[in-house]
């Protein structure tokens, strides 16, 4: 029954999140209100394009700890950037904040990739050492909204068929995504560098650099969303998004990436996010105290993880000529 | 050089020469710590007095309590990043009982409860389930932090009774602080458990190579969580040390400490990797990451900018015997 | 020899790996339409060539030549577009992978200028080939449902996806039932009559006599002979691969068979095995003969306590005992040797004498502190009795060759004065001496009335030391022979699943 569910954890996560929306607004009507659904969606949309991101480096068995500290880093000099010359077109700002994102990230993947550090080890590091080099370059200052210019902060809230413009980025991303990971060369190499590297290593695939790939990928991401988030909150400052990471890495793992690589979908993480994202909006709506935040992410970080590898858990090899015609039919019914 | 091809009995060990003792990671260590040493008493005449010393060692010895225990769990293969999350968590229990009315004595006894609780949950998590510590201790991380800020908000505990100052405060004899005190023992005691007990050598074989040691008939799930209540249960005792330094609970107590524990664990020369390192190595580490704050404090650097040189001494002291190691076999491929 | 030319040659390669010459000043030649069957000892360095023929190691001296032209393979992918493809011995596939993606990846069939992946066009030809190697598997099934026969399918038809000229076989019928076998005869049949060089590695003679046009001998990574099949017997090769008669290999003693020290009943797996039934006595060898994953590990890790899953009743020395892990399966006598010597065997980092006090560290120190003067006292014996060839005793496990690990794995063992010892593959991937030596010592231990139970898929070591020989096959015990009755048909027929039916 437990199993059944995990095995189709898309289905499962959706109606997981159905539910939750409508026993919150069973409890606060207004919440249904489409403004509210559409706020909630927009709130979770930087949250999703990251998980995106983190999605790659996990299947290929690593982890970014650096993203929450990559976008602030990236939003901070976007926004001074902006500040300095409110010239610069928006469009290009953004091009800049992806470009210096992939520049960061390609840092960890350099390590991992060429040196072979462990990528818990590198992206701790960078964590701090971007986070730090923030406070070098501004001082400690913040950039206020007075300081940006109205492009600048008019963009992601400008509304396009009725949803504002980040909510589409968020789409478009989670599309793109879905489309490289099914059709592409590119997102199946993450698929089997993580699932079995020497496999992977067999067929022609060079597994580090596909690491270095998934870290300049998710880098990237973090400098798209540098510019979302200091233009959505119209603030930068050294602790943007200061713990961030823990929920990027929280939406993969409920989504269903498994942490030891190469399993996972792009539709399972994008619902993982949502969910989290469903979570964070309902607390405020319903009164409970934002501080819940971090230990319900924590929590569901650990049930995520248990149920992750209750899933996936092996169970034995198949030799008997009965096991194999017992688990070849998946429409039969199977013991816990 | 002892002649191995003769019919004589073969030797326990071979005698080694003078230089493969002195090649070691911990001699490096000890020569760099030196030269800080040396460069701090030479960059201000106010470092070389005894209870300035004295007062730089209150800013690590915290961290280092926690690195002991961190550096076995290392070396075991497995990790903690909740540390700094049972500090906050413990000191926010203790500042509850300190309400109720508990004295000094209880509230050790509230905190290192508290840690082991936590300790033992991370450990049956990683052992009972197979999943690997980095994750459970990063949800942990943010699931017990998270606990405290329910319990506190934002506000602060700052009734501690009278007697509970001296855990962070007070002086066993002239400088030596009961912190400085408590952190040599401990280290005599770790550097026994590692290096003298049946329980460090299966540390050690652990870290090397966990099937084997499990076909070895090595009890592998109970030892790594005897290690993680170990790590939890000084977790909480570090939080006595630092809730009565500063005399007040937040729940934002400690933010971020796991990275330098285990940067002081990483470069005492523990492989990051498990199998290898030793406690001295820990030891000198952790003298020389106190050196380098206390000479940077003294030039007025500001705090952020050490995380940054945290960050890249991390990285570097773990690329340094990569690269060296790449160099070296290709120099080897190349004969 | 041939009056065509050699589609690919191999001239004077060598190979090296950190105190073992793995391939040294080899030569091989491959014609097309002809099957060359390589033969060797394990160790001989057959795996070491398949990799670098593929491009998955690079060798450190000598010359590679795909048509009469010097050629450097740096990588997999340089390999597949020289024509080169192989089953490799391990399958290294994916196993939360479709069947399709196992034969395509990093092969995909394309379509469009994006280089869109076309599912559709690769799922229709995994199911033609899977159809012409009789394989009826789904292209859209999950790899890790399939059995270790299936698998082996899948790697099978991964390598005739490409459009090769040669195709190496790397022993691909280890694993495979009778009916399997024949069918991977047909296909090589077909293969050569497309005018593919194919490169045959066994370790089955009858196999050699059937299929192969002409043979390469390696012996301990050296070249050793070549010619055509029909001019050579199977005592020749034989005697070529081990360069001396095979009559004098065995040492088996005679040994009073004493009271049973183990008896197994009803043992079960849900997967894995079923139905397992057996005892071994005081000074007897038993064998367990099958196919590799046939079930014979998985029984053995089972009795020692490393399966969860298991059921049935283990009685040692009369006593019922309960094994739930492999310190209570060394507290009740029983010891088991692994196949994966350097994973599971050995911690190579650590000294030859804290291996062999490890087991027992809590019998050996006294509360808790450890005494090194015993742990090296320990080692010593154990270590000199089985004439471990080591400089010191605290050397470096992993400084040892494979032969002399095997025998500090054995000697760990001893220590702990065991009822019953599990031998696991004793023999695999070890030289001829250290070979020969192990043998020797099962000789001594069934001598001094331990029990011997030894897992092996070497024909000639099974007949050579057993005095009784129990055959699986898929997860089941389906004869038992005693010395005497063991012919070599009679044990592979029983393995491959001849006489199963």
């Amino acid at each position: 029954m437990m199993s059944a569910l995990l095995k189709h954890r898309e289905r499962f996560l959706a109606l997981v999140i159905l539910a939750l929306i409508l026993v919150v607004g069973a409890i606060t009507p207004s919440f249904l209100s489409p403004n509210s659904l559409v706020s909630a969606f927009n709130d979770t949309s930087i949250l999703m394009i990251l998980a995106m991101g983190q999605m790659l480096v996990i299947l290929t068995r690593c982890i970014d700890l650096s993203v929450a500290a990559n976008l602030a880093l990236t939003g901070m000099v976007v926004g001074m950037i902006n500040a300095a010359y409110p010239g610069v077109p928006v469009p290009l700002l953004i091009l800049f904040a992806m470009a210096m994102g992939a520049c960061l990230g390609a840092i960890n993947g350099f390590f991992v990739w060429v040196v072979g550090v462990p990528a818990i080890v590198v992206t701790l590091g960078t964590m701090s050492i971007y986070r730090g080099t923030i406070f070098l370059l501004s001082d400690g200052a913040w950039v206020n909204a007075h300081q940006m210019s109205a492009g600048f902060i008019s963009l992601p809230r400008t509304v396009v068929l009725g949803m504002p413009v980040m909510s589409w980025i968020g789409i478009i991303v989670v599309a793109a995504f879905y489309f490289a990971t099914r059709h592409l060369r590119l997102g199946r190499d993450f698929f089997t560098s993580g699932g079995n590297p020497t496999a992977a290593f067999y067929t022609g695939v060079s597994v580090g650099k596909v690491q270095f790939k998934a870290f300049v990928v998710s880098g990237m991401l973090a400098g798209l969303c540098g510019y979302l988030w200091v233009s959505r909150y119209a603030v930068a400052y050294v602790d943007v998004a200061n713990g961030f990471e823990l929920q990027v890495i929280a939406a993969c793992v409920i989504g269903g990436i498994s942490i030891m690589g190469g399993v996972g979908t792009v539709l399972g993480c994008a619902l993982g996010a949502l969910f989290l994202g469903v979570i964070n909006n309902a607390l405020p709506v319903l009164g409970v105290s934002p501080f819940w935040q971090m230990a319900i992410s924590g929590a569901v970080i650990i049930i995520a993880v248990i149920a992750n590898s209750t899933a996936e858990r092996s169970k034995g090899r198949i030799i008997l000529r009965r096991a194999v015609s017992k688990r070849a039919t998946p429409s039969q019914h199977q013991e816990a | 050089m002892a002649n191995t091809m003769t019919q004589t009995a073969v030797p326990n060990r071979l005698s080694n020469h003078w230089l493969h003792h002195l090649l070691r990671w911990e001699t490096f260590l000890l020569l760099v710590t030196v030269l800080v040493f040396l460069f701090n008493s030479l960059a201000t005449p106010y470092f070389l007095d005894p209870w300035n010393l004295s007062d730089a060692t209150f800013n690590f010895t915290e961290k280092a309590i926690i690195a002991l225990p961190m550096a076995m769990l290392i070396i075991c293969r497995e990790i903690d990043l909740s540390v700094a999350s049972i500090i906050a968590l413990s000191s926010v229990s203790m500042g509850l009982a300190a309400e109720a009315g508990m004295g000094p004595g209880g509230l050790v006894f509230v905190a290192v409860s508290v840690g082991i609780v936590c300790g033992l949950f991370n450990g049956l998590v990683v052992t009972h389930f197979g999943i690997p510590s980095i994750v459970v201790t990063i949800g942990t991380m943010s699931l017990y932090r998270g606990i405290a800020y329910v319990i506190l908000g934002d506000g602060a505990f700052t009734n501690y009774p009278s007697g509970f100052e001296f855990f962070g405060q007070g002086y066993v004899y002239w400088v030596f602080s009961f912190e400085f005190t408590l952190f040599m023992g401990m280290a005599l005691i770790f550097y026994g458990l590692l290096h003298h007990t049946n329980f460090g050598r299966r540390t050690y074989a652990i870290g090397n190579n966990p099937t084997a040691a499990l076909y070895s008939g090595i009890k592998v799930n109970k030892h790594k969580l005897i290690l993680f209540v170990m790590v939890g249960a000084i977790s909480g005792l570090a939080s006595v040390l630092l809730t009565s330094r500063l005399g007040s609970t937040r729940p934002s107590i400690a933010f971020g400490w796991e990275l330098s524990v285990i940067t002081m664990v990483v470069l005492g020369g523990v492989s990051i990797l498990g199998g290898s390192g030793s406690m001295v190595g820990v030891v000198i580490a952790v003298f020389l990451m106190g050196l380098v704050t206390f000479g940077l404090g003294l030039l007025n650097v500001p705090g952020i900018v050490m995380t940054i040189i945290i960050g890249a001494m991390l990285i570097s002291v773990i690329s340094i015997p990569l690269v060296a190691g790449r160099l070296r076999a290709a120099r080897e491929q190349r004969k | 020899m041939t009056q065509s030319t050699a589609v690919f040659a191999l001239r004077n390669v060598t190979k090296t790996f950190p105190g073992v010459t793995a391939l040294d000043r080899v030569k091989l030649d491959l014609y097309p339409g002809q099957v060359t069957a390589l033969v060797g000892e394990n160790g001989a360095g057959k795996s070491t060539l398949v990799k670098t023929m593929t491009g998955i190691y690079q060798p450190d001296g000598g010359e590679t030549q795909v048509a009469g032209e010097v050629v450097r393979i740096d990588d997999p992918e340089a390999a597949r577009q020289l024509g080169i493809t192989a089953i490799h011995q391990e399958t290294v596939l994916f196993d939360e992978l479709t069947v399709t993606e196992n034969i395509f990846a990093g092969n995909y069939l394309t379509r469009g200028r994006l280089g869109r992946l076309d599912w559709p066009a690769m799922h229709e030809r995994t199911r033609g080939i899977l159809a012409d190697i009789d394989a009826p598997l789904d292209p859209k099934a999950r790899l890790r449902g399939l059995s270790i026969g299936q698998k082996h399918m899948v790697a099978i038809a991964r390598a005739l996806s490409v459009d090769a000229r040669v195709v190496v076989l790397d022993e691909p019928t280890a694993a495979l039932s009778h009916h399997e076998i024949k069918e991977l005869c047909g296909i090589v049949e077909r293969l050569k009559k497309a005018g593919k060089a194919i490169l045959f590695i066994t370790h089955k003679f009858d196999e050699i006599f059937t299929i192969a046009d002409r043979y390469v001998v390696y012996r301990d990574g050296t070249f050793a002979g070549e010619g055509m099949i029909s001019d050579v017997t199977e005592a020749e090769l034989v005697e070529m691969m081990v360069a001396r008669s095979v009559s004098e290999t065995f040492p088996k003693q005679t040994v009073a068979i004493g009271e049973p020290m183990m008896t197994v009943e009803n043992l079960n797996h849900p997967t894995e095995f079923a139905d397992i039934n057996f005892e071994v006595r005081a000074g007897e060898i038993l064998c367990f003969y099958g196919l590799v994953g046939s079930g014979r590990t998985e029984i053995m890790q089972a009795l020692f306590g490393l399966s969860k899953a298991v059921t049935g009743n283990v009685h040692i020395n009369g006593e019922p005992v309960t094994i739930r892990s492999p310190a209570d399966a060394i507290k009740a006598g029983l010891v088991y040797v692994p196949e994966e010597r350097q994973q599971q065997g050995v911690i190579l980092d650590l000294p030859i004498f804290q291996n062999i006090s490890l087991p027992q560290l809590g019998r050996l120190n006294r509360w808790g502190l450890l005494n090194e003067a015993r742990e090296y006292d320990v080692a010593r014996t154990y270590g000199e009795r089985l004439n471990v060839k080591t400089s010191s005793w605290d050397q470096k496990v992993g400084n040892l060759s494979g032969g002399n690990q095997q025998k500090v794995v054995i000697g760990k063992w001893l220590a702990t004065r065991p009822k019953i010892i599990v031998l696991d593959e004793p023999t695999k991937g070890i030289d001829i001496g250290a070979k020969a030596a192990v043998h020797h010592f099962m000789s001594e231990l069934v001598n001094d009335g331990l029990a011997v139970i030894m897992v092996s898929s070497e024909l000639p070591e099974v007949l050579g030391m057993a005095d009784r020989i129990i055959v699986m096959h898929e997860g089941l015990m389906v004869r038992e022979f005693t010395r005497a009755t063991a012919t070599p048909e009679a044990v592979v027929g029983a393995a491959t699943g001849g006489m199963a039916a």
